[in-house]
């Protein structure tokens, strides 16, 4: 198909005019408020619901929420997450949660920040943040660990508390006759 | 622990006589059924209903129901809808005006309008019986046996090792109720509970099916299991004073169809939907287990029993699930190696070893095989010994058996190493002689395949004074120490090959992970050696190469690889 091109009209060909309506927009915005900002001394606001970086939380008592379940993992699209569940010993300092991670790893180069994790997480330990501008010096230090990830993602206020509800439960119904036969 | 099939009649015993069979209808749909059915024990008996929708291809879910155990009929989970036909005062049936039999669907004798269910695992069909396993009523009653089942079970799925695999899970989101209507609290029980050395117990997450229960006392012979306590604090529980340790306690954590009983092996080491598994061998003892490797990038993560009815049944002891750690091993060999290996790899590798094979004199070279290695490497080992004129033997390896699995036969492949020619009758019986010809110097060379020699009559000494040794191993060893070409070798669950186990029966398996570095499964550098020791058109593949060999060796009758199926077949030993 051939688009034939229009003849300019004589007004239009003299060019000065659309240079000064070009001006006219310009001078226009000197009045205005500025729309661009310093960055990165400025930092943009993201507004809520941005899918930024997914961290991992630790509830108001300072529980890692995580217990390793690995449903992030198996959901990552780009398999940015790395999981190493804690194996068969037992943890006496667990409370009512036997397992947590022994090792999360985010590979925050891979990450396509989708928030599959997010919502795909039955105890609510990852959120996606609003980090969006994620940087470091060698690939190695892109691949974020749990103590990273804990450090930056802070404290969620749970609500539910499920885990201590349980052992609070348990614990008011001490009694296991069963537990005194057991060798 | 997917859904079991009947268990079929073991093809070695003689022919069953010919099962009458009744006419019943499943779902709206006419079906003709055998009367009788084996049971776990393969004594016939009634069929049931489970086993007649089994027939028709519906499933009906169950817990307690299992095709190799005795009937307990507690978990109430199978029950269904069903009529059977009105009969008259003179004990005919009544009809229809259609003339077909009328039937009497089964209600409660003091509200005739409610359906009443009766269990599919325990009731018996009779002729004429329909049998509703899609009905509304049959799907009410699943729902309540669910809420039921799920009042007091903890919900903590996100750190359950049965998450998965699991039939409460199954069940809940095929038959269940999305919500729960239970607002008291729960009862709780003891979690992480220390019932043996390999097993832990969850007792929330229980839900009395009472299978381990059964299979430890029917099965393994080991009555160490039972409830105690009533009603909403009935607890499973070791007897008192004792450990539940028996060789066979990780096929309870296999039965059990939710995560109450663990594996302290496996327990926490990974998510069940990361596995990838791969069919394969018990290369612990001779019996020749079926089994399931679960493995995810490269590492084996657990062994489990594979149904074969012809060999193991659905079970397999602890040592041969837990004799998997080696595989992973730091240690294992990795890289060609050997003091006189000029060559970096492979192909450079089999020349070099060609060339030093050829330039022995013949009758001074000794090979010893082992029986852990899988028929098709024994018959080409055999094929090179032939070549080369070497005497060959592999190395006897006896220890306890016990009634039900193990067997006393510790090497998989005695029958394979046997059947090839590789031994006599009797393993190692040439041994002796070997070590007395390595002594006088008559034998000059000796080829080892996976086994420390020092240990078996041929002293460190004596293969120092040999011009040539080669060692094929995967674990590092005082013969491997003194090699002179060292050629890393693969674990069964890393190569494809077969077995033929104690009872004669010819068993495939396939590769279930990759091996490190150097190592490469035997059969591969072995091909390549018989064609360059100028052996005739030397199988390529293994299952050319077992193909071959059936042809060539009467005792496997014709076999084919591809006849050898998932099961395995008989050989004549």
């Amino acid at each position: 198909m051939i688009v034939n091109r229009k003849d300019l009209s004589w007004w239009e060909r003299l060019y000065l005019p659309a240079i000064a309506s070009g001006f006219k927009v310009t001078l226009r915005h000197f009045f205005k408020k500025k729309v661009t900002m310093q960055y990165p001394e400025e930092k943009w606001s993201v507004p809520p619901g941005y899918r930024g970086a997914p961290y991992l939380v630790k509830d108001q008592e300072g529980r890692t929420k995580c217990v390793s379940c690995q449903l992030c993992e198996f959901v990552c699209p780009p398999r940015a997450i790395s999981i190493t569940p804690p194996g068969p010993a037992v943890q006496t300092d667990a409370e009512n949660v036997e397992k947590r991670p022994r090792e999360f790893e985010i590979n925050m180069l891979r990450c396509i920040f989708c928030g599959l994790c997010q919502e795909v997480c039955p105890e609510e330990a990852i959120f996606l943040m609003k980090d969006y501008s994620l940087n470091g010096e060698s690939r190695k230090e892109m691949i974020f660990n749990k103590d990273k990830l804990l450090a930056l993602g802070g404290v969620h206020n749970d609500r539910i508390m499920k885990w201590k509800q349980k052992a609070v439960e348990a614990r008011r119904q001490e009694v296991f006759p069963v537990q005194e036969a057991r060798p | 622990m997917s859904t079991h099939a009947p268990t079929p009649i073991k093809p070695d015993s003689a022919a069953p006589p010919p099962v009458e069979k009744i006419k019943i209808k499943v779902d709206g749909r006419d079906l003709e059924v055998p009367k009788t059915m084996p049971d776990w024990q393969g004594k016939p008996q009634p069929t049931t209903m489970l086993q007649a929708c089994q027939l028709a291809g519906i499933e009906i879910p169950h817990y307690c129901y299992h095709p190799k155990l005795p009937i307990a009929g507690n978990c109430r989970m199978c029950l269904v809808e069903f009529g059977t036909p009105m009969l008259g005062p003179d004990r005919k049936p009544i009809l229809n005006e259609d003339g077909t039999p009328r039937i009497a669907k089964s209600v409660l004798p003091y509200e005739p309008g409610t359906a009443r269910g009766a269990i599919g695992c325990a009731t018996a069909i009779s002729p004429g019986m329909e049998i509703y396993p899609n009905s509304p009523a049959t799907k009410q009653m699943r729902e309540a046996v669910l809420e039921s089942l799920l009042i007091n079970h903890p919900l903590d799925c996100p750190i359950c090792d049965q998450a998965g695999e699991c039939k409460l899970q199954e069940y809940s989101v095929e038959h269940g109720q999305a919500a729960s209507r239970f607002v008291e609290t729960k009862v709780h029980k003891p979690k992480q509970v220390d019932l043996g050395p390999r097993i832990m117990l969850d007792d929330e997450r229980c839900i009395l099916c009472s299978r381990c229960v059964r299979f430890t006392r029917d099965i393994a012979g080991d009555d160490a299991l039972g409830f105690v306590n009533r009603g909403s604090y009935n607890t499973l529980a070791s007897y008192p004073g004792r450990s539940f340790d028996n060789n066979y306690t990780l096929n309870t954590v296999d039965i059990c169809p939710v995560g109450a009983l663990t594996s302290k092996d496996f327990r926490f080491q990974m998510r069940v939907w990361f596995l990838r598994e791969a069919k394969s061998l018990c290369a612990s003892c001779g019996t020749g287990c079926n089994i399931t490797v679960g493995s995810r990038e490269e590492k084996i993560y657990r062994f489990e029993p594979r149904e074969n009815d012809a060999v193991n049944s659905s079970w397999m002891c602890d040592a041969g699930r837990l004799n998997y750690k080696w595989i992973g091993r730091e240690d294992r060999l990795v890289k060609l190696g050997g003091s006189r290996l000029k060559a970096a790899t492979w192909t450079g590798a089999v020349k070099e070893l060609a060339e030093a094979l050829r330039a022995s004199k013949p009758g001074t070279l000794a090979i010893i095989a082992s029986a852990r290695q899988t028929t098709e490497e024994l018959y080409l080992i055999k094929k090179i010994a032939t070549r080369l004129g070497a005497v060959t033997d592999s190395i006897p390896r006896v220890g306890e058996g016990d009634k039900l699995l193990v067997s006393p036969d510790k090497n998989p492949n005695s029958n394979g190493a046997r059947l090839t020619g590789i031994s006599g009758p009797a393993l190692g019986s040439s041994l002796p002689g070997i070590a007395d010809r390595i002594r006088s110097g008559a034998i000059r060379g000796l080829i080892v395949f996976g086994e420390d020699v020092t240990r078996h009559g041929v002293s460190v000494a004596m293969l120092q004074g040999l011009d040539l040794l080669v060692v094929s191993d995967v674990l590092p060893s005082k013969t491997v120490e003194l090699a002179h070409y060292l050629l890393p070798g693969c674990a069964p669950a890393e190569k494809r090959g077969s077995f033929v186990n104690v009872k004669g029966r010819a068993q495939r398996f396939v590769k279930a992970v990759e091996a490190r570095g150097d190592a490469r499964p035997e059969f591969e550098w072995l091909t390549e050696l018989t064609g360059a020791l100028g052996v005739e058109n030397p199988p390529r593949s293994v299952e050319g190469c077992f193909n071959h060999l059936a042809k060539e060796i009467p005792a496997f009758g014709g076999l084919s690889w591809a006849s050898l199926g998932e099961t395995g077949a008989a050989a004549a030993i």
